[in-house]
């Protein structure tokens, strides 16, 4: 059972006192085979960590956990009260116009207004009255980006949220993750199973093979990143090898 | 495979020379011009007048006794009589009056039964085999045993609508519920929505594409339990008018009568139609705008 460490978070947080995250002997079976076996996780609260591993490993499984969407579990799980969620597809009602989807689920009777905050954040306040039909891929994602961001979330899940974009329009997204969690400092934990993806964004990336945490490394690259970077190749190559993928030896 | 990546040799050819003699594309509206000249509509409408002229034709001709069939215009004339002197307005009343009261019971006892089947595990146990073992049995049946419990009023009309509207509903309201994709539940859910919040939020609205398919069957059902509904010891509407006219050779009367519950159950789709319009703009195969 998920357990709320957190009540309403004051707004100054000392570095690293509590974990944002905190995992510890998590067990998570299907039909009795374990896809996540025993696994231990802390995130600090500002931190942007990525959670790389091949299909199927249960990283994914993993973040419906601490989304508390999954609640078959046995171990201890700790996530903050105030945690959103982007998925991969957008997942917007069909029947709400955007700026209702963006409030759906809070508190009261939120204000128009709120939703067209969150969404200029995203840069998509002049789409706030359109139907979610009439939105491209990319506005769609964004949409969802402002939803989880309007809930002031300090706890960010991402899964895959870029995996069903366009390639021009996912740096684009990318680009946009990273400005929104600069501006707000909100702990993200982003599953992905691109590496290249993790590099850019992440302070510190996982991978996740077997049901635990098999390997895991600082990424102290200078931001902003760029894929060109130096010592973004060595980092590149051992995240691979972790992941089974083996680069030929010519490449850098 | 290996692949011949050389360009095929054309020095054989001369330049002024094709080797294979060209034919001109002609534009279609060349060709097909005076087809295009008469609006479709007109196109369409044609086939009906031709049939409408042949029926008259025969009509007039004695070919086509007026006890079996009467002509289009006896017809027209019993139609004008019918409207003048209030007989067919007050018929159309009363049997409107049948549909929406039985309507308005059958609606919301097939919504109220598929909303306790689809929004709980408990009442699909109880309310769904039930139904589905009451459905097999032909509503049409049960006109006897509806005159015997319920007289020969009123109550036996409504309640035969009723039943067939009921039984659409639910279906189609039930398998609506069930439809909902489970994604946006679980969105629903991580949004921090409650158990009544999904309801309201997700599954409802989720579930009204399949409420209008029902309501759409359930209207066309609804018509039929009128004809048929009407058609045994009527004292009023558009069913004794016809019964009437049975017993007087009347078949133009018959006829009108036809085309009044026709034109109803036009009436009918249109306004379901527009529902549609105002409420499923969301939806992305949305068409008919």
């Amino acid at each position: 059972m998920a357990t709320d460490i957190h009540g309403p978070v004051s707004t100054v947080e000392g570095p690293a006192a509590t974990p944002a995250v905190r995992v510890e002997g998590l067990t998570r079976a299907f039909d009795g085979r374990p896809v996540i076996d025993r696994l231990d996780l802390t995130l600090r609260p500002g931190e942007f960590t990525a959670l790389l591993g091949r299909s199927g490993c249960g990283k994914s499984t993993l973040l419906r956990v601490l989304a508390g969407l999954d609640r078959d579990i046995s171990g201890t799980v700790l996530v903050p009260k105030r945690r959103a969620v982007a998925f991969q597809a957008p997942r917007l009602m069909p029947w709400k116009r955007v700026w209702r989807n963006v409030l759906l689920g809070l508190d009261g009777r939120p204000d128009r207004a709120l939703a067209e905050r969150a969404l200029n954040e995203v840069g998509l306040g002049h789409r706030s009255g359109a139907w979610p039909k009439t939105l491209s891929g990319g506005e769609a994602q964004r949409a969802s980006l402002a939803r989880a961001l309007v809930r002031e979330p300090d706890l960010l899940l991402l899964d895959e949220p870029f995996g069903a974009l366009d390639a021009l329009t996912r740096i684009k997204a990318q680009r946009l993750v990273a400005e929104l969690w600069q501006r707000r400092g909100c702990a993200v934990l982003l599953v992905t199973h691109d590496v290249d993806e993790a590099l850019l964004l992440a302070d510190r990336a996982l991978v996740m093979r077997d049901g635990v945490i098999a390997y895991e490394t600082p990424v102290g690259l200078d931001r902003p990143r760029a894929v060109g970077d130096p010592g973004f190749g060595p980092l590149r190559s051992r995240l691979l090898t972790e992941l089974g993928v083996d680069e030929p030896a010519a490449s850098s | 495979m290996p692949v011949d990546h050389a360009p095929p040799d054309t020095s054989a050819i001369s330049n002024d020379q094709p080797p294979f003699a060209l034919e001109p594309v002609v534009p279609s509206a060349a060709t097909r011009s005076w087809r295009h000249a008469v609006p479709r509509w007109l196109r369409r409408v044609v086939g009906p007048l031709l049939l409408l002229l042949l029926w008259q034709v025969l009509s007039a001709t004695g070919v086509l006794h007026r006890d079996i069939l009467a002509s289009p215009g006896t017809i027209a004339t019993a139609a004008g009589e019918l409207i003048s002197d209030g007989t067919l307005g007050s018929a159309m009343a009363i049997s409107l009056q049948r549909v929406v009261v039985g309507l308005l019971f059958g609606a919301v006892a097939g919504v109220s039964l598929a909303l306790a089947s689809g929004l709980s595990r408990l009442g699909e146990d109880l309310v769904d085999p039930v139904v589905q073992m009451l459905r097999t049995v032909p509503w049409v049946g049960l006109i006897p045993l509806f005159i015997i419990w319920l007289g020969i009023g009123e109550a036996p009309k409504v309640a035969l609508i009723a039943l067939g509207v009921a039984f659409h509903l639910y279906l189609n309201v039930y398998a609506g519920i069930r439809g909902v994709d489970e994604q946006l539940v679980e969105a629903g859910q991580s949004l921090g929505l409650g158990r009544w919040g999904l309801i309201r939020h997700v599954v409802l609205p989720g579930a009204l594409p399949g409420a209008m398919t029902g309501l759409r069957y359930s209207l066309a059902t609804a018509w039929l339990a009128l004809v048929f509904g009407e058609s045994i010891n009527a004292d009023a509407g558009i069913g004794f008018l016809m019964n009437q006219a049975r017993d007087f050779l009347r078949t133009d009367v018959i006829v009108v009568c036809l085309v009044v519950y026709a034109f109803l159950g036009l009436i009918a789709d249109a306004v379901v139609r527009t529902l549609e319009r105002l409420l499923l703009q969301w939806r992305p195969t949305f068409t008919g705008r």
